[in-house]
């Protein structure tokens, strides 16, 4: 069971990366991956929230969303038995997300005020982030228990997180180059992702 | 000699500032340097004056490489005259080779070359001999029967997207050589992996001799069944371990020889232009892996599991990478600490994907690349923990 848990893990992190195998989450990855400390930072705040909203999706699509998710009311009507309230999987997830988001905003602004400058538009903006939006409807998708959908959200949320970090350090590394004037930020950092993406490539194809 | 001095020292003035040809002075200042002396000197800061400049650094890695280049190109021939099963001369052997193999350098060269200038000139700084590393790099990690067009194709990809978007030699963050070759790999597989690649057999594939089947060693373990050891498999092909280790094995042109990249790899060092930290930890993680490999396989593993640790130092592109890739002093990490965890875990990696991948036979050149966006990560965290360090000293 454990060996289970731990190659979805694996798997999760490194042979399906959410950012550079799925390029989800690309926007904030892009605008936030100047500096090592504030991407650490949203990385962290971005594992954070996938690790408790995965879980917690997971218990709202199968107990009321799901078709005849809502059979455990039946004993008011018959009609419960046959409602599909999947149609409502989107709104509700980034409900979930954003009120999350909320609250790891209300943490950091408490205990650590100069990450929470730092990422200033950004964190907000993590309750719009595709990486976990995505990462839930994958759960949804591939049938995950809840264990597998924890595991899967941690997974994918450190994957997001070591991108991230990676990208800053290189792009930390760079930041003096003689870089061709039109490459200049955003541009050369979407090649690199395309570079770092192929790197990644080491590891598609284990199967676990 | 004294008759192209003379001849560039008539037209020097023509490309200085101001002069008529003042856009084409990086390829009269390239022409300049590769044939003579440079004519500029510091002029100002506590540089070391020493004669070992940017170009004559990258010549060592030249003269380093020829070796395996001069093997590489008999191998070629070898392996034909084997396949066919008839009797030939070395030099039968060596010209065949040099006939499959000129063809490619000279499109790697040329089409790198032409990015190259076409660059300097623009962004008006100089031609950079890293280039003259790369150019033969790349073809030394190719099969001898890729297609020329594709050569052309990757090295501009190299080139382009691997250094010159980031600012040219000394600015990439992987190693162009590996990013070209890797680009190929994906666009291309058909023509860089598989068993019908590795020797260069022509029009003569009737005549192939009924013992050929033309898979490397590594693909050869790979498919050992479970139950029986990969090494009773590749006997069956006729691979020893020697065999592997003088090079006599189907493969990229520059890989093959563990003998001839071992000659290079004590050049390098011996010069201390390759770091022998780490070559000597890539070794160390890889055989460690190995190792480990063949214990966790168990009994009635098959395949890679039971490739005994040394095997797999000399098969495949285990030694070109470690000796010439992973040292590459721009994508390598950059403190010296770091460089033992940098090496150790490329082997880790390499080993680790050659058992348990699938995918592929190989690992070592997709290790060497994951290694390289870590480089500067794990440098920065070493290097903040030394600040660190001294700030609470002080």
């Amino acid at each position: 069971m454990l060996e289970h848990y731990l190659s979805l893990f694996v798997k999760a992190v490194f042979v399906e990366n959410i950012l550079l195998a799925f390029f989800l989450g690309m926007c904030s990855f892009l605008a936030v991956s100047k500096k090592v400390e504030t991407a650490v930072g949203l990385g962290t705040a971005v594992t954070f929230v996938l690790v408790i909203t995965a879980p917690m999706n997971w218990l709202i699509h199968e107990y009321i969303l799901k078709e005849g998710a809502l059979s455990w009311l039946s004993f008011i009507s018959e009609d419960f038995e046959k409602l599909d309230l999947s149609f409502l999987n989107f709104i509700t997830f980034i409900a979930t997300i954003a009120a999350m988001v909320q609250l790891v905003e209300m943490v950091i602004d408490k205990f650590s005020p100069r990450l929470y400058a730092a990422l200033g538009i950004f964190l907000p903006l993590i309750a719009v982030n595709c990486a976990i939006l995505g990462a839930c409807l994958f759960m949804v998708e591939r049938e995950y228990t809840l264990g597998e959908a924890t595991v899967f959200g941690a997974g994918a949320g450190l994957g997001w997180f070591l991108a991230i970090v990676a990208m800053a350090s290189i792009r930390m590394k760079i930041r003096y180059s003689n870089v061709p004037s039109g490459l200049k930020g955003l541009g050369l950092t979407m090649l690199i992702t395309g570079l770092m993406s192929m790197a990644f490539m080491l590891f598609s194809g284990i199967q676990l | 000699m004294k008759f192209i001095q003379n001849y560039l020292d008539k037209y020097r003035e023509k490309f200085e500032k101001g002069g008529p040809m003042e856009k084409w002075a990086p390829v009269f200042e390239m022409t300049d340097t590769i044939l003579f002396w440079t004519n500029s000197r510091t002029t100002s800061g506590p540089h070391v004056r020493d004669s070992l400049d940017l170009k004559r650094f990258m010549m060592m890695v030249i003269v380093a490489l020829l070796p395996a280049t001069l093997f590489g190109i008999y191998n070629i021939g070898y392996q034909y005259y084997e396949a066919l099963g008839m009797q030939a001369t070395i030099w039968q052997m060596f010209w065949y080779g040099l006939i499959k193999f000129l063809p490619i350098i000279i499109v790697s060269y040329a089409v790198g070359g032409f990015w190259e200038v076409l660059f300097a000139i623009i962004r008006k700084h100089e031609v950079n001999e890293g280039f003259l590393v790369t150019g033969i790099l790349f073809p030394l990690v190719l099969p001898p029967t890729i297609p020329l067009w594709q050569v052309a194709v990757a090295i501009s990809f190299g080139v382009v997207i691997g250094k010159e978007v980031f600012g040219g030699t000394g600015m990439n963050i992987l190693n162009p050589a590996l990013t070209a070759r890797a680009f190929v790999f994906f666009a291309y597989p058909g023509k860089i992996s598989g068993d019908k690649v590795w020797v260069a057999i022509d029009a003569a594939k009737d005549k192939v001799v009924d013992a050929f089947s033309g898979a490397t060693p590594l693909l050869v373990a790979s498919n050992s069944q479970a139950g029986s050891s990969a090494v009773n498999h590749l006997a069956e092909y006729q691979f020893s371990f020697m065999d592997m280790f003088y090079g006599f094995v189907p493969g990229s042109i520059g890989e093959t020889s563990t003998l001839a990249i071992l000659i290079g790899a004590a050049i390098l060092i011996l010069t201390r232009v390759g770091n022998w930290k780490i070559m000597f930890s890539v070794v160390l993680g890889g055989y460690l892996t190995a190792l480990l490999m063949t214990f966790a396989g168990g009994a009635n593993a098959g395949g890679m599991f039971t490739l005994p640790a040394h095997y797999h130092l000399v098969m495949g592109g285990f030694a070109f990478g470690t000796v010439f890739m992973a040292t590459d002093p721009v994508s390598a990490s950059q403190t010296e600490k770091v460089k033992w965890i940098y090496g150790f875990l490329i082997g880790v990696l390499a080993i680790l994907v050659r058992v348990v991948n699938p995918a592929y036979p190989e690992g070592m050149m997709l290790a060497i690349l994951f290694m390289n966006i870590f480089a500067p990560l794990i440098d920065y965290y070493v290097i903040k923990g030394h600040i660190r360090r001294r700030l609470s000293r002080a």
